[in-house]
C-alpha cells in the first residue's frame, strides 16, 4: 500500500519509520497501562530507552532499511507542499520540550524515590537479651526430630504477633497491611525468605525496622523490634514456622 | 607519624581512586596487547601469511608508548599512596616489602623485553622463533607483574597469613589468599577483552580518518580482529567472575551480601545495562558487517529474531528486584517488590538470560561466518539439522533450569547456574568444529569486501571500547567498596573522613571522569603511534589476494 505525495515521490505505509513509531507507542502503552500493578515510571523509562536503542540498531544495521527509514524524514524536510506542517512541527517540538523541562523543574511535594536495599548485609554478631549470636554461624536450634512440635509453637506465636501484618496466608496481606508503607513482606514470594539464611530472618525479627543499617532505610519500616517481647527461642520457632509453612528451604551460609 | 594527609583540601580517596584506576586501565591494555600480538605473530609464522605478521607488529607498536605511560602513572599512584596514606603504606610495606622489590625488577624485565620485541621485529625477521621467544618473555613479565599486584589488592579484601592484630606470620599465605587466583584468572581474561576492544577502537579511529581505500580495508580488518578477540574473551568472563564472587562469599558472607544484595546491589543493574550495550553492540557490528559480504542477504531474515531475543534478555537482565518508585507508585504497587517484575529480579532469571544472550551472539557469529558460503559437503543438511537441534535443545534446557530454579532450594539453584554455563560451553565445543566440518567443502559465493563498512559501524566499536572502560571502573569501585570502612578488611580500619562508601551517583561521576581522562590518554598514544608509523606497502598485500 502506498500513499502518493506528489512529485513522483511515495512513502510506503509499512515504512520502517512508521512501523518503529507504531511499535514504540504500542509498547509504551502496554507498559504504562497493560500491567497491573503499574510499573514505576523510572523502570518504564529504562525499558523504553533499551527498546529505542534496539530499534535504532535494527534500522541502521542494513543500509537499505536505513535509507527507507530516512525517506519520509527527507521528504518531510524537503517537500514544498509540506511547508506548513513542517513549520507547525518546528514550533511545536521546542514548545513540548520547554513544557516538559518546566514540569521537571517544578518543585514537588512528594518525597524523592529512593534506592532502598531490601536485603542489607547483616552485622557479624548481634546481642539478644544479653546473648551474643554470631549470625554466620547461628543455626536454628529447633531443626531436628521434633520440627512439627516446634512448628506448631511457632504457629501460635506467628498468629498472635505477626499475622495482623503478614497475613494468615503469610503473603504479606494482613488486615493492617494496607495501612503500612511499604507493606509487610510476602513470605511466599520466592525472592524473599527463600533467598536468605535463617539467621538473617532471625536478625530481622529480633531487631526490627529500627535495627536496619542506613542502606535499608530504618526510617522506612514498620517492623517492630521483637526482642523486647519475644525470647530468642520464640523468635527461632517463628522463623522455623515461616519456612516450614511456605515450603522454602533456608539458604545455607556458604 | 600522621595517619592521613590531605593536599589542597581535595579528597585523598578521590585522588588515589583516579590514579589507581587510570594506572589499572593502561596496565590492562599493556598486558593484553602483547598477548594477542604474540598469538597473531604465531598464526602468521605458522601459516606464512604476512598480513598477520604486519597486524601483530601494529599491535606491538602500541606497546612501547603505553608501557611508558603506564609506569609513569604507576609511579604517581605510588607517591599518592605514600604521601596521602603514610600509616597504611607503612603497614603494607611491612607485609609486602619483599614483593615490592620483586615487582620493580619484573617491571625492569618487561621494559627490556618490550623494546626488544618491538624494535627487534625487522632485525629478527629471519629468526622468527627467537622473536617469538622474546614475545613469550614479554608476556610472562607482564602477567607476573599483574599477579603480584593482584596479591596486594586481594589481601586488602581477604587478608590471610596475618594474625588478628595484623602481624604477618606467612608471606606466602598473604599472597595466596582466597581471592588471588580467581582475580588472576578474571583479570587475565578481562584484560584480553578490554585490550581487544581498545585495539578495535584504535582501528576504528584510523578507519574513520583513512585517506585511501587500502587503509580503510586494512583498518576494517584490524577492527574486526580486535572485536573478535574482545568477544571471545568476554564470553568466558562471567564464569571467572562467579568464581571470584564465590570465594568472597566463602571468605566472608557479610562481604558477599554487601556486594551482591546489600548497599552495592544496585551497581549490578548498571553493570547489566553496560554489558547489555556491549552485547548488542557486538551483534550490531556483525550484522552490519554482513552487508559487505555477498550472499549474506540469505541470513538477514534471522536478524530481527536475534535482536528480539537479545532485547528481551537484556530487559530481564536489568530489571531490578526492588524498584525505584515514588511514594504514589509504591502505594499503587502495594509493596516494594512488584509481584510480576520482582520475579525477573532474582538470579535464576538473570543467569538464564545471560546464557541465552551468549548463545544468540554465538548464532550471530555463525551466520556471519556462513554468509558468503554454500556448503557442498554431502552430509551438510544432516549436519545443519544436528547443529541447530543441539542449539535448540541447549536453549530449552537453559530455560527449563531457569524456570525450575524458582521451585527448588537455594543450594540446588546455585548448581543450576553451573549446569547452564556448562551447557553453553558444550555448544561452543561441539558446534564450532561441527560448523567448520560442514563448511570445509563449500562454494564461495561472495568474499568479504573489507573497507566497505559505514562509519556508524566504527562508532559502535568506539562505543564498545568506552563501555568496557566504564565497566572496568565500575567493577573496580565495587571490589574496593566491598571492604567498606577498612583498608585491610577487619585488620586495619580506615579512620579518615572518607571512610564511607560513596553513593552510586558519585561513583558514576568519578568513573566517567576516569573514562574521559583515559580516552584522552589513549588518543595521545594513538597519535604518537601514528607519528612513529612508517607504513610499508607490504602491509596491504593481502588485499590484492
Amino acid at each position: 500500500m502506498e500513499v502518493k505525495t506528489g512529485e513522483k515521490r511515495t512513502i510506503r505505509i509499512f515504512n520502517p519509520f512508521f512501523i518503529s513509531g507504531f511499535l514504540l507507542v504500542f509498547i509504551y502503552l502496554v507498559l504504562k497501562f497493560g500491567i497491573h500493578p503499574p510499573i514505576p515510571s523510572s523502570l518504564i523509562a529504562m525499558y523504553m530507552g533499551i527498546i529505542i536503542f534496539a530499534i535504532i540498531l535494527y534500522i541502521s544495521s542494513s543500509e537499505s532499511i536505513f535509507q527507507e527509514f530516512l525517506h519520509p524524514i527527507n521528504l518531510f524536510l524537503t517537500l514544498d507542499r509540506l511547508k506548513v506542517p513542517r513549520t507547525v512541527i518546528g514550533i511545536f517540538i521546542p514548545l513540548i520540550l520547554g513544557f516538559w523541562s518546566y514540569q521537571m523543574a517544578l518543585p514537588k511535594y512528594e518525597p524523592p524515590a529512593g534506592l532502598r536495599t531490601i536485603h542489607p548485609a547483616p552485622p557479624d554478631e548481634i546481642s539478644v537479651k544479653d546473648e551474643k549470636i554470631v549470625l554466620s554461624k547461628a543455626n536454628n536450634p529447633f531443626r531436628g526430630d521434633e520440627v512439627e512440635k516446634y512448628k506448631k509453637e511457632g504457629w501460635e506465636i506467628y498468629f498472635s504477633r505477626c499475622m495482623p501484618c503478614h497475613g494468615d496466608n503469610l503473603n504479606g496481606n494482613g488486615h493492617w497491611a494496607k495501612r503500612i508503607n511499604p507493606i509487610p513482606i510476602n513470605f511466599r514470594d520466592p525472592g524473599t525468605i527463600a533467598m536468605m539464611p535463617e539467621s538473617f530472618i532471625f536478625w530481622r525479627v529480633a531487631k526490627g525496622g529500627m535495627g536496619l543499617p542506613d542502606e535499608g532505610a530504618p526510617w522506612d519500616s514498620a517492623m517492630p523490634v521483637w526482642e523486647h517481647d519475644l525470647s530468642a527461642e520464640e523468635i527461632w520457632k517463628v522463623v522455623l514456622f515461616i519456612y516450614e509453612e511456605t515450603g522454602f528451604q533456608p539458604k545455607k551460609w556458604q | 607519624m600522621v595517619d592521613y594527609v590531605t593536599i589542597w583540601g581535595i579528597s585523598s580517596r578521590d585522588i588515589s581512586w583516579v590514579f589507581a584506576q587510570l594506572h589499572l586501565n593502561l596496565a590492562a591494555f599493556v598486558i593484553a596487547v602483547p598477548t594477542f600480538a604474540l598469538i597473531v605473530e604465531i598464526i602468521g609464522f605458522k601459516t606464512g601469511d604476512e598480513r598477520y605478521d604486519n597486524l601483530a607488529k601494529d599491535f606491538a607498536r602500541l606497546i612501547t608508548i603505553s608501557l611508558s605511560l603506564t609506569s609513569i602513572l604507576g609511579a604517581i599512584f605510588l607517591f599518592v599512596i605514600i604521601v596521602l596514606y603514610p600509616k597504611f603504606f607503612s603497614y603494607f610495606s611491612q607485609i609486602f616489602g619483599g614483593t615490592m622489590v620483586f615487582y620493580a625488577m619484573l617491571f625492569f624485565g618487561e621494559f627490556i623485553a618490550a623494546y626488544l620485541y618491538y624494535y627487534g621485529w625487522d632485525r629478527l625477521k629471519n629468526k622468527k622463533l627467537l622473536h617469538i621467544f622474546i614475545g613469550f618473555f614479554l608476556n610472562s613479565f607482564g602477567i607476573a607483574i599483574m599477579f603480584v599486584a593482584n596479591a596486594w589488592v586481594t589481601f586488602m579484601m581477604m587478608p590471610s597469613g596475618v594474625k588478628e592484630t595484623g602481624e604477618l606470620y606467612s608471606l606466602w599465605e598473604a599472597i595466596n589468599n582466597p581471592g588471588w587466583w580467581p582475580l588472576n584468572v578474571h583479570r587475565l581474561i578481562a584484560n584480553l577483552a578490554f585490550g581487544g576492544a581498545i585495539v578495535a577502537a584504535y582501528a576504528a579511529s584510523n578507519f574513520l580518518s583513512a585517506e585511501n581505500e587500502k587503509e580503510r580495508e586494512y583498518y576494517d580488518w584490524m577492527g574486526y580482529v580486535g572485536n573478535f578477540i574482545a568477544v571471545s574473551a568476554l564470553i568466558p568472563l562471567p564464569f571467572a567472575g562467579y568464581w571470584f564472587g564465590l570465594e568472597i562469599y566463602k571468605y566472608d558472607q557479610q562481604m558477599g551480601i554487601t556486594l551482591m544484595g546489600g548497599v552495592l546491589s544496585w551497581l549490578w543493574i548498571l553493570q547489566a545495562i553496560i554489558i547489555g550495550v556491549i552485547f548488542l553492540g557486538i551483534n550490531y557490528y556483525l550484522w552490519i558487517g554482513m552487508e559487505r559480504i555477498e550472499g549474506a542477504e540469505r541470513y538477514r531474515k534471522y536478524v530481527p529474531a536475534l535482536l528480539l531475543v537479545m532485547t528481551i534478555c537484556f530487559i530481564i537482565w536489568f530489571t531490578p528486584h526492588s524498584l525505584v518508585a515514588s511514594l504514589e507508585e509504591a502505594r499503587k504497587i502495594g509493596a516494594t517488590l512488584h509481584p510480576i517484575l520482582s520475579v525477573l529480579g532474582i538470579m535464576t532469571a538473570k543467569n538464564t538470560v545471560v546464557n541465552i544472550m551468549i548463545l544468540s551472539t554465538f548464532l550471530s557469529f555463525i551466520i556471519y561466518r556462513r554468509s558468503g558460503k554454500i556448503p557442498i559437503t554431502s552430509w551438510a543438511r544432516l549436519g545443519n539439522f544436528i547443529f541447530f537441534s543441539i542449539i535448540a535443545v541447549v536453549a530449552g534446557y537453559i530455560i527449563f533450569l531457569g524456570i525450575r530454579g524458582y521451585f527448588v532450594e537455594t543450594t540446588v539453584r546455585i548448581n543450576y547456574s553451573m549446569y547452564q554455563v556448562l551447557a553453553v560451553l558444550f555448544v561452543f565445543i561441539v558446534c564450532t568444529p561441527l560448523d567448520v566440518a560442514i563448511y570445509r567443502k563449500s562454494n564461495v559465493i561472495g568474499s568479504i569486501k573489507w573497507g566497505h563498512m559505514p562509519p556508524r559501524s566504527q562508532y559502535m566499536l568506539i562505543v564498545i571500547a568506552v563501555s568496557f572502560t566504564w565497566l572496568m571502573g565500575l567493577m573496580g569501585f565495587a571490589r574496593s567498596s566491598s571492604r567498606l570502612n577498612w583498608h585491610v578488611y577487619k585488620i586495619m580500619e580506615d579512620t579518615s573522613h572518607s571512610a564511607f562508601v560513596p553513593s552510586l551517583g558519585y561513583a558514576a561521576k568519578i568513573v566517567s571522569l576516569i573514562t574521559i581522562i583515559f580516552f584522552i590518554m589513549i588518543g595521545v598514544i594513538f597519535f604518537l603511534t601514528k607519528m612513529l608509523e612508517h607504513r610499508q606497502e607490504e602491509k596491504f598485500k593481502f588485499i590484492k589476494e
